[in-house]
């Protein structure tokens, strides 16, 4: 027969419901925001990476239809009788009316259907996660050259590697320098070869000094001495070569660099430490997820600062008394030495208890309003403590008066006011 | 399970097996399906089986997902409700809650069968035979699709039908399109027109007329609504106008296509795309039982024939009754996986069982099926594919032997008894009966609502009146309300339904609802 055609269809894209699914997401997105938001509350700091469960009322999803509703009169037939005979009655359970019996296909009022449960990626997780949020007063400084390149075509060269080799340029080249060098002489050759002809058809001539002989032997070397030339002329030469060229174009490219204060000291409980890990590891998020290039510089302190990695920032533990200020002056150190405020868009989140010797904190203030507060885009400070303020608190409240829009500072009482207290503190302004 | 094999419905004559079966093992390979399809097709052929040709396309359990959250569409618009389906399916699949069906068959010209990477060797030539010969000589030879489908349009309008879609997307925003397809699609049952036979769908002449259709439309709904409103004309009944529409019309979507008065071009031909795919999907909800049994009956007898033939192993053969046994199973009713009748298992029954009325007939079959009984089996069962629906195949083939094995049996619930009251079971007495109701059972306007469109206040506030006639003093679903909110919507003026019994209006509703207005 032969009718049937077989097709191998795997290969083809297998995400045709993708966007029937960002439609249904887009549709329900304030569920899902209100799913997410509670989901980081709940979540440990390891695991803010993943997807997310979202429940919505099936209520809120119903694509309504007429259909009946129960009452009265129907008549059902079943398969499976076993005992009963026509006229037979069976009592109603009590109280029910609605199931029993009734329709086949009954309306979605079973147990397990009144939540429509889905999952979704850990991409949309943190879509709607960072969703409205920005870095403020992100300016764009300096066009930064370094990895930010990209190549774009710019016409032939004569030099370049042989990858880069075009071939139809370079044969075109080549035929016209074959062109150009033997036009002339194979002109030539066909000439002497018509005369030859023509001298070859006469008829002898008696008189041997005219001897034709001599003439054909004359014509015939002068012949293959341009055919020699002729053949000399090589079919590809190497000044006929042409490379594509690419040229390098600087991309315009935003640097932004994160500094990340944590208090590490005696007086930060397990709570307190595990709250603020949270806290940056949200920021972290945002920002990896905003910024394909920014630098983050992770800085520990007790009575003294310390520059160290993502892993040990995180993770690891320490003890010991507190001084704010060491760390806002290694801040200062580093911004000096690495990112230039001319270049760099540089922002700075601190974490605290509150707690400070006292002697510290009139330092802090002017460490901050004086050297840091005047090189920085924003810098957000989150005091984490149920308990009343202590002195920094304070000497930051009026920093805020001074510097109003790149200075903000927010109390975080539990680990529930991390989330708003950070969408509080990156919501993204009305232009 | 030796008797299973055992052939019960292969003819007494070759009983040795000529031939060397296909292949052994289980795994599948292109090659091999495509010489299982041969053979299938010459066994089809030998039972004149007429079919469209076949586009049979292997995919991933993946894009099986798609296209099951895209109702079988190949080509489909984008909806959140598309979305919202490849959730649940997906999510069912993950939990192993359910399995994948084996295949998703579709009524296009050429015909095109999905089979499953997954599957086994016995089941893609079992899925080959149920869909590209079964079902596909159903949706060729079946008076319905004849009528209602064209098989050879419906790629090409899906495609114009999700371009159309995406331009107005672009052109009018996400947000307005998807609410104008969520109140269609509320009405899509609505959508079709029962009786009266339309136009084919053909993509080309659909992109040609649709302009034209445009400023005539415009042009048509201008001049219905160009009388100024005059109400104390309206308050005398003498002088009241007949009702518009003169006669109760039963396309909703047809009807607010035309006449909704606020509707702007694009969000009309909206309209009539989804009416279009509703009148496509229509005769599939008319014929279920029917399909499906036609396919299962086929699968089973085409196979059957191959074992004759000798081209499958006694291996494949379990295998392949082991899912056949899967597919027409029927738990009873009182079995906890007991949802319904299994259409599967009802079709087959039938399909099977007059097979034998023709080929052994018994005292009974006589009596019941002058017509057919002793007659040729394959013409008869092809007679019954290609002239009925649900309900009438039902009424005409199901015979007393099959209500016996299904055992049968009817029960009454009326609201105002307390007790449930078995009317008819399958003996003498009941088999009448029983046929009667079971193929009421599938009559659609008997399942859905019996809701028509009534009147419109021409001359007064444009309200719409739906009336609906309860069957049995069936009332209406608790989402009545709902839809209503998208009636209102498409019709931009107040609407009405009112269920009428006797002629007396037995329960209303309204959108906006009436007590707003006095608050």
């Amino acid at each position: 027969m032969g009718m049937t055609h077989i097709v191998d269809r795997r290969l083809n894209g297998k995400n045709k419901s993708a966007v029937n699914r960002e439609r249904f997401l887009r549709r329900y997105r304030h569920h899902i925001k209100k799913a997410v938001s509670e989901a980081v509350q709940k979540r440990s700091i390891t695991d803010i990476e993943r997807g997310e469960k979202v429940s919505i009322p099936a209520r809120d999803i119903q694509e309504p239809i007429f259909h009946h509703g129960p009452g009265g009169r129907r008549e059902v037939v079943h398969p499976g009788n076993q005992e009963w005979v026509a006229g037979d009655t069976i009592p109603k359970p009590p109280g029910s009316g609605g199931k029993g019996q009734g329709q086949g296909q009954a309306s979605p009022d079973g147990e397990g259907m009144d939540e429509f449960a889905f999952q979704i990626t850990q991409e949309e997780f943190l879509e709607f996660l960072f969703d409205d949020l920005e870095l403020p007063n992100l300016a764009r400084k300096k066009l930064k050259d370094t990895e930010a390149f990209s190549y774009v075509r710019a016409g032939f060269t004569s030099q370049g590697v042989p990858a880069k080799l075009d071939v139809v340029r370079s044969l075109r080249g080549a035929h016209a320098r074959r062109l150009g060098l033997g036009g002339a002489r194979k002109k030539k050759i066909k000439d002497l070869e018509k005369q030859l002809e023509a001298l070859r058809g006469a008829p002898e001539d008696l008189d041997p000094a005219f001897s034709h002989e001599d003439q054909i032997k004359v014509l015939e070397d002068e012949i293959a001495r341009l055919k020699a030339n002729v053949k000399r002329i090589p079919f590809i030469d190497e000044i006929d070569l042409r490379y594509r060229q690419h040229q390098k174009q600087p991309k315009p490219a935003t640097s932004a660099v994160m500094f990340c204060l944590m208090d590490v000291s005696g007086s930060m409980t397990q709570m307190h430490k595990d709250i603020a890990k949270r806290f940056f590891i949200l920021l972290y998020l945002f920002l990896k997820k905003n910024y394909k290039k920014i630098d983050v510089v992770f800085i520990r302190h007790h009575t003294s600062a310390k520059e160290v990695d993502e892993e040990e920032f995180f993770y690891s533990r320490e003890t010991g008394g507190t001084i704010v200020s060491s760390a806002l002056k290694l801040m200062h150190r580093i911004i000096e030495a690495r990112y230039s405020p001319a270049e760099w868009n540089i922002y700075a989140a601190q974490a605290s208890d509150g707690d400070n010797w006292n002697d510290d904190s009139p330092v802090c203030s002017k460490l901050l309003a004086n050297s840091i507060l005047p090189l920085v885009q924003y810098y957000s400070y989150i005091e984490i403590t149920p308990q009343d303020h202590q002195m920094l608190w304070y000497e930051y409240e009026k920093i805020l008066e001074q510097f109003p829009q790149s200075f903000a500072m927010q109390q975080i009482a539990d680990p529930g006011d991390i989330y708003p207290v950070f969408r509080q503190l990156f919501e993204r302004k009305a232009a | 399970m030796s008797s299973l094999i055992d052939r019960p419905n292969a003819p007494e004559s070759e009983q040795p097996k000529a031939g060397t079966p296909i292949s052994t093992g289980s795994e599948w390979t292109f090659e091999l399906i495509q010489k299982y399809d041969e053979e299938i097709a010459k066994c089809a052929a030998e039972f004149g089986l007429d079919t469209y040709p076949n586009q049979v396309e292997v995919i991933t359990a993946e894009q099986m997902m798609d296209a099951y959250s895209s109702v079988g569409m190949p080509v489909g618009y984008h909806h959140w409700s598309f979305g919202k389906q490849f959730l649940q399916t997906s999510k069912g699949y993950q939990r192993g809650q359910m399995g994948l069906a084996y295949e998703i068959v579709i009524n296009s010209n050429p015909c095109i069968a999905y089979l499953m990477e997954e599957n086994t060797l016995p089941m893609q030539a079992l899925v080959i035979a149920h869909a590209s010969y079964g079902h596909n000589s159903f949706f060729k030879g079946n008076y319905l699709f004849r009528t209602w489908t064209d098989a050879s349009a419906i790629i090409d309008y899906l495609v114009f039908a999700r371009n159309y879609v995406a331009e107005c997307e672009e052109r009018h925003g996400v947000d307005a399109v998807e609410e104008i397809l969520d109140s269609c699609h509320a009405l899509m049952n609505y959508g079709v027109d029962r009786y009266k036979r339309p136009a084919p769908i053909s993509a080309a002449e659909e992109a040609l007329r649709q302009k034209e259709r445009e400023e005539y439309q415009q042009r048509r709904i201008n001049d219905l609504w160009r009388t100024i409103p005059k109400p104390e004309e309206d308050d005398d009944p003498v002088k009241r106008k007949p009702r518009y529409p003169e006669e109760p019309q039963e396309n909703l979507l047809y009807f607010i296509e035309k006449n909704a008065p606020l509707l702007e071009t694009w969000q009309r031909e909206l309209v009539r795309i989804v009416r279009k795919l509703a009148q496509y999907f229509y005769p599939q909800r008319q014929t279920q039982v029917m399909n499906e049994g036609w396919a299962t009956f086929w699968h089973y007898t085409l196979l059957h024939r191959m074992y004759e033939k000798g081209l499958v192993t006694d291996g494949f053969m379990l295998e392949f009754l082991q899912s056949h046994t899967a597919v027409v199973y029927q738990p009873p009713f009182n079995s906890p996986w007991y949802s319904g009748i299994n259409p599967y298992t009802l079709g087959f029954s039938i399909f099977t069982d007059l097979r034998r009325i023709c080929e052994n007939p018994t005292k009974e079959d006589r009596e019941w099926f002058p017509d057919i009984a002793g007659k040729d089996w394959l013409e008869t069962v092809h007679f019954a594919m290609r002239n009925f629906k649900d309900e009438s195949f039902i009424q005409q083939f199901l015979s007393p032997k099959v209500m016996r094995d299904l055992k049968l049996f009817a029960i009454e619930n009326d609201d105002q008894e307390d007790h449930y009251t078995v009317t008819a079971i399958h003996d003498d007495p009941g088999y009448r009966v029983l046929r009667e109701k079971l193929a009421r059972q599938y009559n659609l306007s008997y399942r859905e609502p019996n809701i028509q469109v009534w009147n419109v206040n021409v001359r007064g506030d444009r309200s719409l009146t739906l009336r609906h006639i309860p069957v049995d003093r069936v009332p209406l679903g608790k989402e009545t309300d709902e839809v209503l909110k998208h009636a209102h919507r498409l019709w931009g003026f107040d609407v009405h339904l009112e269920s009428v019994d006797d002629g007396k209006v037995v329960e209303e509703h309204h959108c906006p609802p009436r007590g707003a207005e006095e608050a």
